[in-house]
């Protein structure tokens, strides 16, 4: 798949954005005044910015708001209605810390669910796709989740939450790296199936539709992110949860708690761009490619 | 709204036989011709005369060798598009309800009015049927030449998909394959047509027809040697050459 720039800074952005809402939702910090003024403004850079970014990669973004119409069938439609209604809810609660210091607890647990919901219903955006295997499995969501709320924990200032959340990430990861490198042999389309012609014998492309590139060729086949796609692992491993886990565990510190969040960034920026890089579309089976 | 309606009385789509298609892309020329100007926005190419041409196209041909256990290879030529699927993903997946399928009959259409260019569609379907056009900045698919087969002011034999109308060979068929007694679902029977990837489960209207058995066993020729014992300078030297140590190719 292509790893457009739009999508992985808004999946990354977006995930830590609304992991940071959901902390401050169940009051795991109750700032109050100018210190939730900040509190609240990173976490709505982080989510709101990662959405804007994402309607970077539309054809017409001019009519994005007609995306908010198909809930009942559509999980990119239920991220958006999801995405607004914890974002006002938490803007509500938001403002009574900073202007009255007053918690309203049921609106921060309506805003967490609302936040647990966004993060969630991103993930099934491409966990629904039949067409790509390595999504298609249980690993998508929780990984999103686990990254969204320990990255959430690790800017909240979270030790313990952070530490537990990023190292479950971190062993769930390398599983779902694992097992999805067979994902796609084992999920039954092959180029015989895609042709229906294997009663005859072993399929081969033998010459392409065209001498040029075409939209799907570029949108789903994408081999360099597979040449070095170990190299990456190990950089993002290291960086993602590895380092930030160090960094946390060594007495506190202003620097160290800066540089775990910025190792963190870097590292989930690495594995968003294997996530889409390294993964193959059924589609590439009609040009003998993966 | 991208709910799938209930099944459809009337399944419009195409049956195309891999057995008499010659490969000679009339119908990704005639698709393309018709297609540009008519429903939605134009096909558009971009670079078409420069060194990385590339461009919208709502039906394409590949060629696959299918080499059997025993016996030469076969080429067999290939045209895709939409297959209008029953259980189509590309709809159910649509944000903003663009994309839909046609109660009456089947035809899975793009209301172009009303995409934003996710490409949502394009990643849930597995044959590539759907491309987003560069400079329209939306979906773009086969739309059955909708603006075809109703056409009352086009003489009767133009009322069928422009694919169809031009295959000189006579692989595309189109009709209806909710109807068992048409032309085209009595070929499906005939000939055991079949579905694209039937384990994703999206149902596929159109068919394909596989390629007949060969009839006549087409040996593998090779040509006769040039020269078995050579004789005079070039023998020797190729004895001289043998006998030295290394190895021969």
């Amino acid at each position: 798949m292509h790893p457009a720039p739009s999508v992985i800074i808004f999946t990354t952005f977006s995930g830590l954005g609304f992991g940071l809402l959901f902390w401050l939702g169940i009051g795991a910090i109750v700032p109050t005044g100018l210190s939730a003024f900040i509190w609240f403004t990173s976490a709505y850079a982080c989510a709101v910015g990662g959405l804007l970014a994402s309607t970077f990669h539309l054809g017409r973004p001019e009519r994005a708001i007609k995306a908010f119409s198909q809930w009942k069938t559509s999980w990119l439609s239920r991220e958006g209605i999801a995405a607004v209604l914890a974002l006002v809810i938490m803007a509500i609660y938001g403002a009574g810390l900073v202007f009255t210091g007053t918690r309203v607890a049921f609106l921060g647990w309506l805003g967490a669910f609302g936040a647990i919901a966004t993060v969630f219903t991103t993930s099934m955006i491409y966990t629904q796709l039949k067409t790509v295997p390595r999504w298609h499995h249980w690993t998508t969501p929780v990984l999103f989740l686990g990254l969204s709320f320990g990255g959430g924990a690790l800017l909240a200032g979270q030790v313990t939450n952070a530490i537990v959340l990023l190292a479950l990430a971190g062993v769930l990861q390398a599983y779902a790296w694992i097992a999805g490198d067979q994902r796609f042999l084992n999920s039954g389309s092959d180029m015989q199936t895609a042709t229906g012609l294997g009663h005859i014998g072993k399929v081969r492309a033998f010459e392409p539709p065209h001498t040029g590139s075409n939209y799907l060729m570029r949108e789903f086949i994408y081999v360099v992110g597979r040449k070095h796609a170990k190299r990456l692992q190990i950089i993002a491993t290291a960086l993602g949860f590895i380092a930030p886990i160090i960094l946390f565990i060594l007495p506190f510190n202003h620097i160290f708690a800066a540089l775990a969040v910025l190792c963190h960034i870097a590292g989930v920026l690495c594995l968003r761009w294997l996530f889409f890089a390294q993964t193959e579309h059924v589609v590439g089976l009609y040009y003998g490619k993966r | 709204m991208t709910q799938l309606p209930p099944p459809s009385a009337k399944k419009l789509g195409l049956v195309i036989d891999l057995d008499t298609c010659v490969g000679c892309h009339a119908c990704v020329v005639s698709c393309k011709g018709w297609n540009t100007e008519n429903y939605g926005a134009p096909l558009s190419d971009q670079d078409p005369y420069g060194a990385e041409p590339s461009g919208t196209f709502l039906n394409r041909v590949h060629s696959y060798e299918v080499q059997p256990e025993a016996g030469p290879a076969q080429l067999v030529h290939f045209p895709k598009s939409c297959l209008h699927c029953e259980d189509a993903p590309c709809v159910t997946v649509c944000p903003t309800g663009a994309s839909y399928k046609r109660s009456e009959d089947g035809i899975v259409l793009v209301n172009e009015k009303d995409c934003i260019g996710c490409g949502l569609c394009a990643w849930a379907c597995p044959y590539g049927a759907r491309e987003l056009d560069a400079d329209a900045g939306v979906m773009k698919k086969c739309t059955l030449c909708v603006d075809r087969i109703y056409n009352e002011n086009l003489p009767e034999e133009d009322c069928q998909p422009a694919c169809v109308r031009t295959c000189p060979s006579g692989a595309r068929h189109f009709g209806d394959l909710a109807d068992e007694t048409s032309e085209v679902s009595q070929l499906v029977a005939e000939r055991g047509g079949f579905d694209l990837m039937p384990e994703l489960g999206t149902k596929p209207v159109n068919k394909y027809l596989p390629p007949r058995p060969k009839d006549v066993a087409v040996p593998a020729q090779h040509l006769e040697p040039v020269a078995h014992n050579g004789k005079g300078f070039v023998a020797w030297l190729d004895r001289a050459l043998s006998a030295l140590p290394g190895r021969t190719n």
